[in-house]
């Protein structure tokens, strides 16, 4: 399908990109790796008239140590997300998620600014970004702020983002040494999951962090598991009263691939399997 | 006839690899959409949102103004040119038909049913100002479902005063083949078994890789249809008998086609209408569809609902069958549309023996897209329901389910065999690919895990399948199809040229798309004729090239193209030995033929025949009696359909806590007599299993009660890629049962791994939880049916899951969202 004509803008820095954002204002949309935006477009379900690609802008690429958290530009792909050392040594939860993304092709293109911004419930890497207790680094024209995890994620498909600003990176405290699992259920490979869990534990079990997708309209953490797992035993009798607290407050939507109370039900179950596994005890 | 062949089978038999797929891979050919023509201009549809409704007005007054526009045009801009959308299979003579305009000026009776046209000079234009027509529509109540449709509350089609279109009956006393059902089941309920069951065949999508494209340039003496097609000849007889175009002046062509799976087997709108626009308009134009387009208004496949009586005796000796089917015609009564569920009368017996059979058919019209063929058209579901069946059969009985089949089917010995419902069944051996199959699986040794884990109770269940199906095909004996009202018949055509340099040339009326026709004819023609398999081109597809032809779908292009191959080859050796004769001074009676050369026997004195196509090319020098040429041509009508068969067994896991469900082992051991080129039947056998696996996993065309289609992108229509299937272990008998009715011993193997693999999988599924008190799942057995099954909240999982897509790409409310572009 075709997508309707558009002007194409390619900035290379950000001040540029907020630049042409001010100027064309709601008529804009922003371009990352495009893996969600561009089938917006040939579906015609929108149809902006200028599309600012940020692909140009080196700055939002990359990842890096600073000090108590590692930042990750908004441009990294999920492959190098997947990759990276800085990643798999002090957030190891986001390395097994981004692994779970669509498959390679789609790894190789989309970015974690784009699929943080597009803020699908279903999308895999909010939950994680959320238990791991994220900031968002936000530019706009006033200059840049932050946004902790739990006040980004608003509603479906929407986040704290306004329209004139554009996500700079994810600066994400470090979890050196904890143990990660991230749990997807689908029907087919390469599907957004029907509900996936995002645990990651200190020791087995110190403390546990543990973030829900596709269980409402955005990512969730498991709170009420979370206090639970706080000196659990990594057995499958140790986590169960825990997991069954996953599935509390939860609001997960109704589709084709399941309804509300049985995404309830799944959540309970893959709570327990994604502790024991980032435990190390599965 | 006989298998064995005279000359040394040096290519049948052979792992060729496909001699078309580099450029068909490659992208580097002729797919419909890549043709572009001097002054073409491009089609976009504008298609009805609502499954039901009047057109009250369509305005195309701001279309007509976009740039570049050049004609709009909706159904009342066209006469009688337009032609119709035919059926050509009227299952009885009061079928209630309803016609079927491809662009209906005042109804649409389905979302996706097209009411105007957009032409203009570029792809995207003529998109951008599609979105310009403003239709109004009043809706009309909609009827979407087998059930909703009976009860004739709400009519698909209100003229017509009933969604019943037709009740085709076959039944065994009648018919002289076998005795009383009702007898039977009598019998069984006082002092027998009686399972009685209803299944459901969801609704498919084909979803051939490449969507449909057509192209049509009507500036030359003939005017020239290209169409991402199955079936020119058919398209070109059609568009001969409905637009009054003389059939002399139609050439249609099916370039490289990327997939079909029956879903290419139709007259489509879409075809039409490209038709009559270049006519209009005395232009070249094209239209090609998306993919929403593709999943929504292409026609879908299966779509019945399956009530089922099974009757036996103590021992699980069938006494009789019943079936009654519902099939979902959808709006209207696609080409062979109500055709593909009777063509299960024949199939619903399978591989037993069974005294009594009673088979009824009772098409519903529905304000869905029309169904009509997809890979194995009515016999998978006639597979699907008899090998579910046996199961619970042997189940009741409390025997293997191996064992309730051996107990019921024909033995080897027993061949040629006719069946209760009137077919002659040549050769089989059900014994043999069963043995083969089990040791090949590891039958004993699964079983022994299946017991294992559950005297456990382990978490995840393992469940083993059976499937021993047959089928009927080589479609089709054209006396047969006549005796069922079938509009056309089922010969095929074939030539042979000899060309002067001792190349072959080929033409034949199949028209592959993707089944690797080009390799297996080339060597079926190295080896009869005897030259090399490089000299050998195949050519196809073209009206004014193979101007005889009755196209590609039932497993048919080999066992009946093939053997009007193998007819056109022989009338060649036979032409040539004339000439060899007159050449070498000899009688013909002491010329031998071996790898392609003519010898006189007891002598050193011979001629190739690549050499005498060019003395019949110079013609410098032949026989009086003949003219010089060599060529030759054959149409052969099959005597009877060919009936491959095979064990097909499955091993499937079942997690009890989430319901997901893990395929770990599949074999099969099909008996497909001869094998021309193993490479090629491996990759039919793998697709085909894939195929029917995802019916019974994964697929599902689901619509709401709008009638939406709700599962409209392949976010929700769940098509399995490699990454969700196992490697599947393929094995085959070494001492296969030929078919005695073609030359080459072959049977067709297109559909036999999607008719086999679905009930094998969810008899795996159902066996695995079977002592939990479950005894079905619908298909397709997704994680909450089974998991709701195991909770036994809803018998039989059959749950109705509620009709939303997920909505990965709804543009929601983020930062630039809100207005942008309005
Ligand atoms: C077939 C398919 C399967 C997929 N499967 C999965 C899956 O299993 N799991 C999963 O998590 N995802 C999946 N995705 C989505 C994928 O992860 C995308 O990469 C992601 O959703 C969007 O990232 P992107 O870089 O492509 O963003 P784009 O598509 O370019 O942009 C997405 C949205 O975010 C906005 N945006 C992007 N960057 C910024 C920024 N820096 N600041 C402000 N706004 C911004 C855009 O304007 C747009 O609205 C799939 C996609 C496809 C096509």
């Amino acid at each position: 399908m075709i997508p309707v004509k558009f002007d194409y803008l390619a900035p290379t820095s950000v001040e540029e990109a907020l630049a042409a954002l001010g100027e064309h204002g709601d008529e804009a949309k922003i371009l990352a790796g495009g893996q969600s935006l561009l089938p917006v477009l040939r579906m015609r379900l929108n149809a902006p008239e200028v599309v600012i690609d940020l692909g140009g802008i080196s700055s939002l690429r990359g990842i890096r140590d600073d000090g108590d958290a590692i930042v990750i530009g908004a441009m990294t792909t999920h492959h190098d997300v997947r990759d990276h050392a800085l990643v798999h040594e002090h957030a190891l939860l986001l390395a097994k998620a981004a692994a779970e993304v669509a498959d390679s092709q789609i790894r190789h293109r989309g970015t974690f600014g784009g699929a943080l911004a597009h803020a699908d419930p279903a999308g895999d890497l909010g939950a994680p970004a959320l238990a791991l207790g994220a900031q968002f680094v936000i530019a706009g024209p006033g200059g840049t702020r932050t946004v902790e995890a739990d006040d980004f994620f608003v509603d479906l498909f929407e986040t704290a983002i306004g329209e004139d600003e554009i996500l700079t990176e994810v600066r994400v405290p470090k979890h050196t040494g904890w143990g990660a699992h991230y749990e997807k259920f689908v029907r087919v490979a390469h599907q957004w999951p029907i509900v996936a869990v995002a645990a990651t534990v200190k020791g087995s079990i110190d403390e546990a962090r543990v973030g829900l997708t596709n269980m409402g309209s955005t990512p969730l953490r498991a709170r009420a598991t979370e206090a639970a797992l706080a000196g659990a035993s990594a057995t499958e009798d140790g986590v169960r009263e825990a997991s069954e607290l996953a599935a509390e407050g939860t609001n997960p939507p109704s589709d084709l691939n399941g309804a509300a109370e049985y995404r309830q039900h799944l959540a309970r179950v893959l709570t327990g399997r994604a502790v024991l596994k980032a435990a190390g005890a599965q | 006839m006989t298998a064995t062949q005279d000359r040394p089978a040096a290519e049948i038999g052979k792992d060729r690899r496909r001699k078309e797929d580099q450029r068909l891979i490659t992208g580097r050919t002729r797919w419909t959409d890549n043709i572009t023509l001097p002054g073409m201009l491009h089609m976009a549809m504008v298609r009805s949102p609502f499954a039901h409704a009047s057109i009250t007005s369509v305005d195309t007054e701001a279309a007509k103004a976009s740039p570049n526009v050049v004609a709009v045009l909706s159904g009342k801009d066209f006469g009688a040119e337009l032609g119709v959308c035919i059926n050509a299979w009227p299952i009885t003579p009061d079928q209630k038909t309803p016609t079927h305009s491809p662009m209906p000026a005042d109804r649409v009776a389905f979302a996706g049913e097209i009411v105007a046209v957009v032409v203009a000079r570029s792809a995207a234009e003529a998109r951008d100002a599609a979105e310009l027509v403003d239709v109004e529509y009043d809706e009309l109540p909609a009827v979407i479902g087998i059930k909703k449709a009976l009860e004739d509350q709400v009519l698909a089609h209100p003229d017509l005063g009933t969604n019943k279109s037709a009740l085709w009956v076959f039944d065994s006393a009648e018919a002289g083949t076998g005795s009383e059902v009702d007898a039977a089941i009598e019998t069984a309920r006082a002092d027998g078994i009686l399972i009685e069951r209803e299944y459901r065949q969801q609704r498919l999508i084909p979803a051939f890789m490449e969507p449909r494209s057509v192209v049509v340039d009507p500036t030359g003496e003939q005017i020239t249809m290209w169409s991402a097609t199955q079936i020119p000849h058919i398209l070109r007889f059609a568009l001969a008998a409905t637009t009054g175009v003389p059939e002399s002046k139609i050439r249609v062509i099916a370039p490289d086609v990327g997939g079909g799976f029956g879903g290419k087997l139709q007259t489509t709108p879409e075809e039409w209408i490209a038709w009559a626009v270049a006519r209009r308009l005395s232009k070249p134009v094209k239209y090609t569809e998306t993919r929403s387009e593709s999943l929504m208004a292409a026609h879908h496949g299966r779509d019945q609902v399956q009530t089922l009586t099974l009757a036996a005796d103590k021992d699980g000796k069938v006494t009789g069958l019943k079936v009654h089917l519902d099939a979902d015609l959808g709006a209207y009564i696609a080409v062979v549309g109500g055709g593909v569920p009777v063509l299960g009368a024949f199939m619903f017996n399978a591989i037993y023996k069974f005294p009594s059979y009673r088979f009824e058919c009772q098409t519903v019209l529905t304000n869905t897209t029309f169904t009509d063929a997809y890979r194995g058209a009515g016999r998978p579901e006639a597979t699907y329901a008899i090998e579910r069946l046996m199961d619970e059969l042997a189940a009741e009985v409390g025997v293997d389910p191996l064992e309730i089949r051996e107990r019921n089917w024909i033995k080897h010995e027993e061949f040629p065999f006719t069946t209760i419902a009137g077919l002659e069944y040549d050769t089989g051996n059900y014994e043999a690919a069963t043995r083969l199959a089990k040791e090949s699986f590891g039958y004993d040794a699964l079983r022994a895990e299946q017991k294992e884990r559950r005297d456990r109770g382990d978490r995840v269940q393992l469940g083993i399948g059976v499937s021993t199906f047959t089928e009927m095909c080589g479609l089709a004996p054209s006396r047969v199809l006549g005796s069922l009202d079938y509009g056309a018949g089922g010969w095929e055509h074939a030539s042979v040229r000899m060309l002067a340099t001792g190349k072959v040339e080929i033409v034949t009326g199949a028209s592959a798309h993707g089944q690797g026709h080009e390799t297996a004819f080339s060597q079926i023609v190295a080896d009869r004729l005897g030259v090399p398999f490089e000299d050998v081109e195949v050519l196809h597809g073209d009206t004014q090239i193979a101007h005889k032809g009755l196209d590609t779908y039932g497993s048919r292009s080999l066992v009946v193209g093939g053997e009007a191959l193998v007819r056109a080859v022989d009338k060649v050796i036979d032409k040539a030995k004339h000439l060899a004769a007159h050449l070498l001074e000899a009688s013909e009676d002491d010329l031998e033929y071996n790898d392609g050369r003519f010898t006189v026997a007891g002598t050193d004195q011979g001629i190739a025949i690549q050499e005498l196509s060019t003395a019949a090319f110079a013609a410098h020098n032949y026989p009086e009696d003949m003219e010089p040429s060599l060529d030759a041509e054959a149409t052969y009508d099959p005597v009877n359909f060919n009936y491959p068969h095979g064990t097909h067994l499955c091993a499937m896991e079942v997690d009890t806590e989430t319901g997901a469900v893990k395929m770990r082992k599949y074999t099969c051991c099909d008996d497909i007599g001869v094998i021309i080129n193993p490479l090629i039947v491996a990759g039919q056998v793998h697709g085909g299993l894939v195929q029917g696996i995802a019916q019974a996993l994964w697929e599902e065309a689901v619509h709401d009660e709008a009638g939406t289609l709700v599962s409209g992108s392949f976010v929700d229509y769940l098509l399995p890629t490699s990454a969700d299937t196992i490697s599947f272990d393929v094995v085959h008998t070494d001492d296969p049962s030929v078919c005695t009715t073609n030359t080459l011993g072959t049977k067709g193997v297109g559909e036999a791994g999607t008719i086999a693999s679905t009930p094998a999988v969810v008899n795996a599924v159902v066996d695995a939880i079977r002592h939990l008190g479950i005894n079905d799942i619908q298909m397709p057995c997704t994680p909450e049916r089974v998991w709701r099954a195991i909770q036994g909240s809803k018998a039989g999982g059959a749950t109705e899951t509620p009709p939303d897509a997920m909505p990965h790409f709804k543009d929601g409310a983020l930062n630039q969202d809100e207005g942008a572009g309005q």
